[in-house]
């Protein structure tokens, strides 16, 4: 350490104002500040110095995003040996998935930080950590076998047009992380839908087992919902879909973090899963009788356990900056996105990943409902006066 | 434009036919004075037209026509039509330029007039030309308005054309129909993108020449 201190420090007046590389002080700034503790101190006045600042936010994430990873490497190896009925160890399972996963996620960051690192250098501002979130959410919500160049193109396209040109973190008005799978979603549909959700390289002297079938429960469930798979399996993630996505218990661990440490909203996670059951109920209330294998007739919970729901509520429509800020707002905005991610999914099935769409739709209209809370909550104030 | 408050000038003396005044009239509108980026006027048909080049250049040819017969034709009369009619009057004489446009694509370009569809037929309702018209026309001589038409029609233009260049390119490796991305791309793995196709893209570039336009011209930047 004292090591990297002493280069940080014998470099440093090159990047200090008159030094040679002034204008790229503010690469410099993040390299060191990635590396040590930044040691500003207060110089006017009395101003409270939290140790809970923007770093420690997004680290928060970062741990509470390491369960769906770590599950999402394994499963991407099980699912593979799985196709070619091979019986692999848990830590063979592991390693191919570990293999397959890293590059996408080199690639996210490296792609989304360069375009940061350059718009850090022309605009003069510090680079924030707003990015090491994002970078790790885009890898786990795309299939494995996306290619990487296409990694790279939505990295850039969500850093540049959903951040930067709002003026950087905390300025976008949507989930930078959503908008990149939404990008590839409609840029690059054969990629992002059908038979691509499981690794299929060959291996040697194996061919592809007869029972394999490329289709994701969310599929299944659009023809007969009977076709899905069991409840446990979809709930610990046994399936196939998006790297980070399929195991809800993983999930739901990092939710525990999240909430434990104040970072992510409670109310949106819980109002996000209520609004689900409930539509899900009242659909099975009209669902059409005479046709008993209609998606209207799927258990409520089911919802919960398919496709990316959970991901979805715990990490996405958590985002602080682009999710309703009033407490009563919080609810509305999570019933709501909730209630419209079973109404995609049942009723259209050209875009079978509903939350996907309804939580973009959602951090459109956040302002809206703060603003109707807002303006409701005055109004009473008036009254009462 | 500038509210000129230098006293009249002598009538008598002929102004040049291209002076500086005249000039300005034709290039504010291509770059300054943009209709779709700066005036935000017509961005409905520039979203519809640019999935490929050459429609979009048709498009561009119909609009600079249409923008700048009609402003010819309101200066000429401008002093005889009252002006509790004038908006009827406008009208009329947009939808027939628009229609000779319509009926001269049908007669000797059918597939181009089948992919622009509605659109030609649309250019009545096209908030470039009643706002010129409204703006400029109405209080110009037949000239000036004249140039100016033009000026408009080619400001849209060149936005349509840029985007549509973008959107033909990414969207279908080709431009103007030639194949542009070579075989060897598409082995190697790449694709086309198919939200170029589709008109949101064409949003996102007309926002990205607007900042683009803004970051290099500081006239447009309006600091509040």
């Amino acid at each position: 350490m004292k090591f990297l201190q002493n280069i940080v420090d014998s470099v440093r007046p090159h990047f200090e104002k008159g030094g040679r590389f002034e204008k790229l002080h503010p690469a410099f700034q993040a390299l060191e500040t990635f590396l040590f503790v930044p040691g500003h101190t207060t110089a006017h006045g009395v101003h409270v110095r939290d140790a809970m600042d923007l770093k420690r936010t997004m680290m928060t994430v970062i741990i509470a995003l390491i369960p769906p990873m770590l599950f999402g490497m394994w499963n991407v190896g099980y699912q593979h040996h799985l196709a070619y009925g091979m019986e692999a160890s848990l830590m063979d399972n592991f390693w191919f998935g570990f293999l397959k996963v890293l590059p996408i996620i080199i690639v996210s960051y490296a792609a989304g930080l360069g375009v940061e690192f350059v718009f850090s250098v022309l605009r003069g501002h510090p680079v924030s950590e707003g990015y090491l979130v994002t970078g790790l959410l885009i890898p786990l919500t795309l299939p494995v076998t996306v290619p990487l160049w296409m990694v790279a193109l939505a990295a850039i396209f969500c850093t540049l047009l959903g951040k930067e040109i709002f003026g950087g973190t905390g300025m976008n008005f949507m989930n930078p992380a959503l908008l990149a799978r939404v990008f590839l979603f409609f840029a690059f549909p054969a990629y992002m839908s059908g038979d691509i959700w499981t690794d299929l390289s060959p291996e040697a002297g194996r061919s592809i087992a007869d029972a394999f079938s490329g289709a994701t429960n969310l599929v299944a469930f659009d023809a007969n919902y009977h076709n899905m798979q069991s409840a446990s399996d979809m709930f610990w993630g046994f399936e196939q879909g998006s790297i980070g996505e399929t195991s809800v218990a993983a999930c739901l661990i990092g939710a525990l973090i999240l909430i434990a440490t104040g970072v992510g909203s409670w109310q949106v996670i819980v109002s996000c899963f209520l609004g689900a059951l409930a539509m899900g109920l009242l659909l099975n209330g009209v669902a059409p009788a005479d046709l008993p294998n209609h998606s209207m007739h799927t258990p409520a919970y089911y919802h919960w356990l398919t496709g990316g729901f959970a991901f979805g509520a715990v990490y996405m429509a958590t985002d602080p900056v682009s999710a309703a800020q009033t407490e009563r707002g919080k609810w509305i905005y999570g019933l709501l996105i909730g209630a419209f991610s079973v109404v995609l999914r049942v009723f259209n099935p050209a875009y079978p990943e509903g939350v996907m769409l309804s939580i973009l739709l959602m951090n459109v209209f956040a302002p809206l409902i703060d603003h109707f809370v807002v303006e409701q909550h005055i109004k009473k104030r008036l009254k009462r006066a | 434009m500038s509210v000129e408050t230098t006293p009249a000038p002598d009538i008598r003396k002929k102004e040049a036919l291209f002076s500086k005044k005249n000039i300005r009239t034709l290039r504010d509108p291509l770059d300054d004075n943009n209709p779709i980026t700066v005036q935000v006027l017509g961005i409905c048909s520039a979203l519809a037209v640019t999935v490929q080049v050459k429609p979009a250049i048709i498009m561009a040819l119909g609009v600079i026509f249409v923008t700048a017969f009609s402003n010819l034709i309101i200066a000429l009369i401008r002093d005889s039509i009252p002006s509790r009619i004038r908006m009827i009057v406008q009208l009329i004489v947009v939808a027939l330029l628009v229609t000779i446009v319509d009926q001269l694509l049908k007669a000797y370009m059918f597939d181009v007039s089948k992919k622009l569809s509605v659109f030609v037929g649309l250019i009545i309702t096209n908030c470039i030309v009643m706002g010129r018209l409204e703006a400029f026309a109405m209080s110009q001589k037949p000239w000036p308005a004249f140039l100016d038409g033009i000026g408009n029609g080619l400001g849209y233009g060149i936005i349509l054309v840029v985007v549509a260049v973008f959107r033909e390119i990414f969207g279908s490796g080709a431009l103007l129909g030639y194949k542009i991305v070579p075989q060897w791309a598409y082995d190697m793995g790449y694709v086309n993108n198919g939200l170029m196709v589709l008109p949101p893209a064409a949003l996102f570039l007309i926002g990205v020449y607007i900042w683009w336009q803004r970051s290099r011209n500081k006239k447009l930047v309006n600091v509040s």
